[in-house]
C-alpha cells in the first residue's frame, strides 16, 4: 500500500485527539483554578479538598485513572445503583482534565502567591473587598505568570492523549495502531505519527503563546 | 489623658481624629510600639522622625488596618479600629467593622505599589467605581482632575512601568485621594526615589498640606522639608515618642539626648 493511503484514516484520528485535547484542557484549566484557588482558601472543607484532589490525581497513573473511571466507575457505580458509564469521549476527556487540572492547581496556587504582598497591600489600603481584590488585582497579574508553565501542560496534554486509544477511542495512536497491524508497516506509520504529534504540538505551542501575549499585554506596552 | 504639656489649638475641635491609646505591637520578641500613646487632631499635619526600626511605619500601617496590634486601641474619629463595640466590651474587629474604617485612611506606599496591569487613569478609577460604586464616567472625570493636580494629565493612558519613581509616587498620591480620604498616610514617599525626583512629589505633597481639613501623618526622612509642612514634629525611639513639639523647637532646641543625637546624625551627616 501507498503511504499516502494512511493520511486518511490518520487525519480522523487527529481530529479526535485535536479535540480530546481541547476539550480536556480547557476543562483541565478550570478544574487548576477552581482547586488551586481552593488550596488557598481559608475555609477548612475547601482547602482539604482540593489539596486531596491534587495530591491523588498527581501521585497516581494517568493510565490507571483512565482505566478506573472507564472500567471499575461502571461497576461501582452498578454495585451502588447509578449508572455510572461514560462513553469513551467522556471519560477520556475527564481522566484528562483531571490530571492536567491537578498540575496546573499547582500552577495557579504558585504564581497567586507569587504576586507581590505589596499588591495586596495596596489593595487591601483601597478598601477592596477580598473577592475583588482577588480577581482585579491578584489574578490578572498572576495569569500572565502561569502561561509558559500552562503551554507546556497543554503540550502535555496534547501527547497524553495517547493513552485512549487503550479505551478504544479512535484517535490518532488508535488509527496508527490499527493501520499497522494491516499493513505491517511500523516505520512509515509511526514515523507519520511521530510528524504529525510534532506539527499538532507546534500548533498548541502557538495558540499558548497566543494566549500569553494576550492576557501580559500590558508587560509589553511601550517596550 | 489630657497631657498639661500638649498644647492645642483653640480653634480645633478638641477630639482628636487619631488616638493610640497604650498601643503595643510586637514582632516575635521584638516589641515595635512600646504602650504607645498617640494624638493627631482634625487636620492637622504631623510628622514622625526617629531611627530606623523605632516604629515610625508600624504606626501607619496599623491605621491603614496592614498590621494587628497586640494590645491596646486604636481609635479614629472616636471609634475604635481593630476592635468594635458590644455591648460595654471591645471585641476584635470583623472584617465588615475594618472595612468601614479603613474608608477614612489613604495610604502612600514608599514603593509606590501602583497596579501594573493597570494603566494609570485606571489606577485612579478601579477602586472608585469597584469599592465606592461610583459610575465610570464619573469617577474618568475625577481621575482626570487628580492627575492635574498631580500634574500628569498626558500619562493617563501609560502604564506604570513607562513612568518615572516621581511619577509613579505622584499617581500613588493621586490613587489614594481619589478615595476621599479624610487621613492620609505617608510612609517614606520619597525614599525610593532619585534625588533629582524627590522634589516632584514633595511638591505635591506640600500642595496638600495646604488643605485645611485633611489630616496628614507623614513618615519621611526629608528634614527641611518635614520643617515646612508640619503643625508637629514626633520623634520615635524604641516604639515610643521620646519628644514631640512645634517644628521649629524640635529642630533648633531640643531637649532630649536622643533626639538631638539623631538629628545630628541626619542633618550633618559629614561629621
Amino acid at each position: 500500500m501507498e503511504w499516502t493511503s494512511y493520511l486518511a484514516p490518520l487525519a480522523q484520528g487527529a481530529w479526535v485527539t485535536a479535540q480530546l485535547t481541547v476539550y480536556s484542557t480547557i476543562l483541565g484549566g478550570l478544574f487548576a483554578f477552581a482547586f488551586g484557588l481552593g488550596k488557598l482558601s481559608h475555609n477548612p472543607l475547601l482547602k482539604g479538598f482540593s489539596v486531596a484532589y491534587i495530591e491523588i490525581f498527581r501521585g497516581t497513573s494517568l493510565l490507571v485513572q483512565l482505566f478506573w473511571i472507564y472500567f471499575a466507575l461502571p461497576i461501582l457505580g452498578q454495585a451502588i445503583g447509578l449508572d455510572l458509564r461514560f462513553p469513551p469521549v467522556a471519560a477520556g476527556v475527564a481522566a484528562l482534565a483531571l490530571n492536567i487540572g491537578a498540575y496546573g492547581a499547582e500552577v495557579v496556587r504558585g504564581a497567586v502567591q507569587a504576586v507581590p504582598r505589596e499588591q495586596y497591600e495596596a489593595a487591601t489600603a483601597l478598601n477592596f473587598t477580598g473577592r475583588k481584590r482577588l480577581w482585579r488585582i491578584t489574578l490578572p497579574q498572576a495569569i500572565p505568570e502561569m502561561m509558559p508553565t500552562f503551554g507546556n501542560l497543554a503540550v502535555q496534554n496534547l501527547k497524553d492523549t495517547a493513552l485512549v486509544s487503550l479505551i478504544s477511542l479512535g484517535d490518532m495512536a488508535f488509527r496508527a495502531e490499527q493501520i499497522r497491524n494491516f499493513t505491517q508497516d511500523s516505520v512509515t506509520v509511526y514515523t507519520l505519527v511521530l510528524f504529525m504529534y510534532f506539527g499538532m504540538a507546534l500548533v498548541v505551542t502557538a495558540c499558548m503563546k497566543l494566549l500569553e501575549r494576550y492576557v501580559g499585554r500590558w508587560r509589553a506596552a511601550g517596550r | 489623658m489630657n497631657n498639661a504639656t500638649e498644647i492645642r489649638d483653640a480653634t480645633e475641635s478638641s477630639d482628636p481624629i487619631i488616638k493610640f491609646d497604650k498601643v503595643v505591637k510586637r514582632f516575635g520578641d521584638h516589641v515595635v510600639l512600646d504602650e504607645l500613646d498617640f494624638e493627631v487632631q482634625r487636620g492637622e499635619k504631623v510628622t514622625i522622625i526617629g531611627p530606623s526600626g523605632s516604629g515610625k511605619s508600624t504606626v501607619l500601617r496599623v491605621l491603614m488596618t496592614l498590621e494587628p496590634i497586640n494590645d491596646g486601641v486604636v481609635y479614629v474619629g472616636g471609634e475604635p479600629l481593630w476592635h468594635q463595640r458590644r455591648g460595654d466590651e471591645l471585641i476584635p474587629a470583623g472584617e465588615p467593622h475594618l472595612r468601614e474604617m479603613r474608608s477614612h485612611m489613604g495610604m502612600v506606599f514608599q514603593q509606590f505599589n501602583l497596579f501594573p496591569h493597570m494603566t494609570v487613569l485606571r489606577n485612579l478609577t478601579e477602586a472608585p467605581v469597584q469599592v465606592l460604586g461610583i459610575n465610570k464616567a464619573e469617577a474618568k472625570k475625577r481621575g482626570m482632575e487628580l492627575l492635574e493636580m498631580v500634574g500628569l494629565t498626558d500619562q493617563a493612558d501609560k502604564y506604570p512601568h513607562q513612568l518615572s519613581g516621581g511619577q509613579q509616587q505622584r499617581v500613588g498620591i493621586a490613587r489614594a485621594l481619589a478615595m476621599r480620604p479624610k487621613v492620609m498616610l505617608f510612609d517614606e514617599p520619597t525614599s525610593a526615589l532619585d534625588p533629582e525626583l524627590v522634589g516632584e512629589v514633595l511638591n505635591v505633597i506640600r500642595s496638600l498640606a495646604d488643605e485645611h481639613d485633611l489630616t496628614m501623618l507623614l513618615v519621611t526622612h526629608e528634614m527641611h522639608f518635614a520643617r515646612q509642612v508640619s503643625d508637629r514634629i514626633c520623634f520615635f525611639d524604641q516604639g515610643r515618642i521620646k519628644e514631640q513639639g512645634k517644628p521649629e523647637d524640635i529642630f533648633t532646641a531640643p531637649k532630649e539626648e536622643r533626639t538631638k543625637a539623631f538629628l545630628k546624625a541626619v542633618l550633618d551627616p559629614d561629621d
